[in-house]
């Protein structure tokens, strides 16, 4: 009994095995991986025949393993593609918001672009300079080497980083720190806000789908997918069919911008 | 079983043990080979006593984290070792047997917390306090000096008293029939008695506090900037490399290796006399 439901395990797991399935692996980004996974989710459902790997790691990972050849799709979250990325094809597939966020008792809600700058520089030290409560200004950033960092210093410019900041490494130790704060300022995606923290407006606009959209409100970076040589198969149909209206519908129903 | 034999025993056991002591060598030969070459190219001068740790434009300069690592470190001890020494001398002293017997071991549960938990703590609790009363962003130095000295108790606590009940209970009466009192007696005899198993105490628990991660990421704020108060935010050795690790490639990373060789370089420092020291307390037995 047990020889023959080995067997059949094994016959079963060979037959699986048999039907000649493609893998795609997607690494990089971790903004866009839970994106990426769902995606993932819904197309595999209708074909059988792919299975598709999503692996997070940060942007940088994303550029260096889509060279390399690990994963057949690098997911990155840039302003600018690094040098390397040249032999790369890039689409663009979603659009995600920067978010400048502050904990919900503090009374601003609107800086100017150059307010942000030296907040972030360290310039503006005191919340009272910028119409605020007269309180020390935490400014929470991301650790070198984050997407969402590298993006934010990039639309802002001209940001050398306070050496006061504190630092936490993902979006949501970022939003649990101006959580708990009144006197923080921190960014995070846009896809991430939740009612512990309250975004800004930044030279009056709202971050909102809306107005990043039209392109008013202007920390906003490109989700790319990065493909060496020219798409071919199955990675050029997934493609496809992220940028096709169901996919788009997918990205814009859990919190990111759609590319067109 | 007699089909293996004594000898095969033998063999088997001595295959596992030396492959505890390969995986040793193999990380100590891995880390090394990683980080030792960045640090010649960069030179050792730089990278230890420069503070501009800016990757992306190419500086590595990690005396702001070496800075905060010491302080973290020495701010855990002053937490931690006169409460456990003080602990350790109540306990092995004061207390009935009995009651040693449920307290010790409940002592040793705090080292089976997972330092996560730890660090949630410190977030949720310490922080906000430090902030409220105090003053800075609550994510600071005296945080996690708080949190490790929290976090070294057990070890500085079984360790001193092992040794403390080490010491013959003929040192005690001895010195109590000349007429000293317990206090004197204590202080005089005993804890000098088992100094050196109390200092063996006192620098694994630095080698504890020098190389927890996770519970320093979390409360320390992980500012690269050398303190000026207990309220700033610092971030030590080992928060450096855990929160770099994984976006690193190139110079970067090999920069992050080298900053694991400083690390394993001052844990084995420090492992080495505290062994020394607790060989001294056997020998004198």
């Amino acid at each position: 009994m047990i020889v023959l439901l080995s067997i059949f395990v094994i016959a079963s797991l060979m037959g699986g095995c048999g039907k000649s399935k493609t893998s795609i692996t997607l690494a990089g980004s971790t903004a866009f991986q839970p994106f990426a996974e769902k995606l993932a989710e819904q197309y595999m459902s209708t074909h059988a025949n792919v299975s598709i790997t999503v692996q997070g790691g940060g942007s940088a990972v994303g550029v260096q393993t889509a060279i390399s050849g690990a994963a057949q799709i690098g997911m990155a979250d840039l302003v600018v593609l690094p040098e390397e990325a040249k032999q790369l094809t890039p689409t663009i597939v979603a659009r995600d918001g920067i978010a400048l966020v502050l904990n919900p008792a503090n009374k601003v809600i609107n800086l100017t672009m150059q307010q942000v700058r030296e907040v972030f520089n360290g310039k503006i030290k005191n919340w009272k300079e910028v119409g605020g409560a007269d309180s020390p200004i935490t400014v929470v950033s991301r650790e070198a080497g984050s997407g969402t960092r590298s993006s934010f210093e990039q639309i802002v410019t001209e940001i050398s980083l306070t050496k006061d900041a504190l630092i936490q490494d993902s979006n949501g130790t970022i939003r649990e720190t101006v959580a708990n704060d009144p006197n923080a300022i921190g960014y995070l995606s846009h896809g991430l806000l939740n009612d512990k923290i309250k975004a800004i407006k930044i030279d009056g606009q709202e971050c909102t789908t809306e107005l990043i959209t039209t392109g008013s409100y202007k920390l906003v970076r490109p989700i790319y997918l990065l493909v060496k040589g020219t798409p071919q198969g199955e990675v050029q149909n997934f493609i496809d069919y992220i940028l096709s209206a169901d996919g788009q519908q997918t990205i814009k129903a859990n919190g990111l911008i759609p590319a067109k | 079983m007699n089909v293996i034999g004594e000898k095969g025993v033998q063999r088997i056991l001595s295959v596992t043990a030396f492959s505890a002591i390969s995986a040793l060598l193999l990380i100590a030969l891995f880390i090394l080979n990683e980080g030792l070459p960045f640090i010649f190219r960069y030179g050792l001068h730089d990278f230890l006593l420069t503070s501009d740790w800016e990757p992306q434009a190419g500086k590595f300069g990690i005396f702001p984290m070496v800075a905060a690592s010491v302080w973290v470190t020495l701010g855990a001890m002053v937490v931690g070792a006169p409460l456990g020494i003080a602990g350790a001398i109540f306990l092995s002293e004061f207390v009935p047997k009995s009651v040693m017997r449920v307290v010790k071991p409940t002592i040793e549960l705090l080292a089976a917390i997972p330092s996560v938990v730890y660090g949630f703590i410190g977030v949720m609790v310490l922080a906000p306090l430090i902030r409220t009363y105090l003053g800075g962003p609550g994510l600071s130095l005296l945080a996690a000096c708080i949190i490790l000295g929290i976090m070294i108790l057990p070890t500085v606590i079984s360790i001193s008293i092992d040794s403390i009940q080490a010491v013959p209970q003929s040192y005690r009466e001895g010195s109590l029939a000349l007429g000293a009192t317990t206090w004197q007696t204590i202080h005089m005899v005993t804890v000098r008695a088992a100094k050196s198993g109390i200092i063996a105490s006192i620098i694994l628990g630095m080698g504890r506090a020098i190389g927890e991660t996770m519970a320093v990421i979390m409360v320390a704020g992980n500012a690269v900037k050398i303190p000026h108060s207990a309220l700033d935010s610092v971030r030590s050795l080992t928060a450096n490399i855990a929160l770099e690790m994984s976006y690193a490639t190139g110079l970067h990373r090999e920069a992050l290796f080298a900053t694991g060789v400083v690390l394993f370089v001052v844990i084995i420092i420090l492992n080495s006399v505290a062994i020394v020291a607790l060989r001294k307390r056997v020998a004198k037995k």
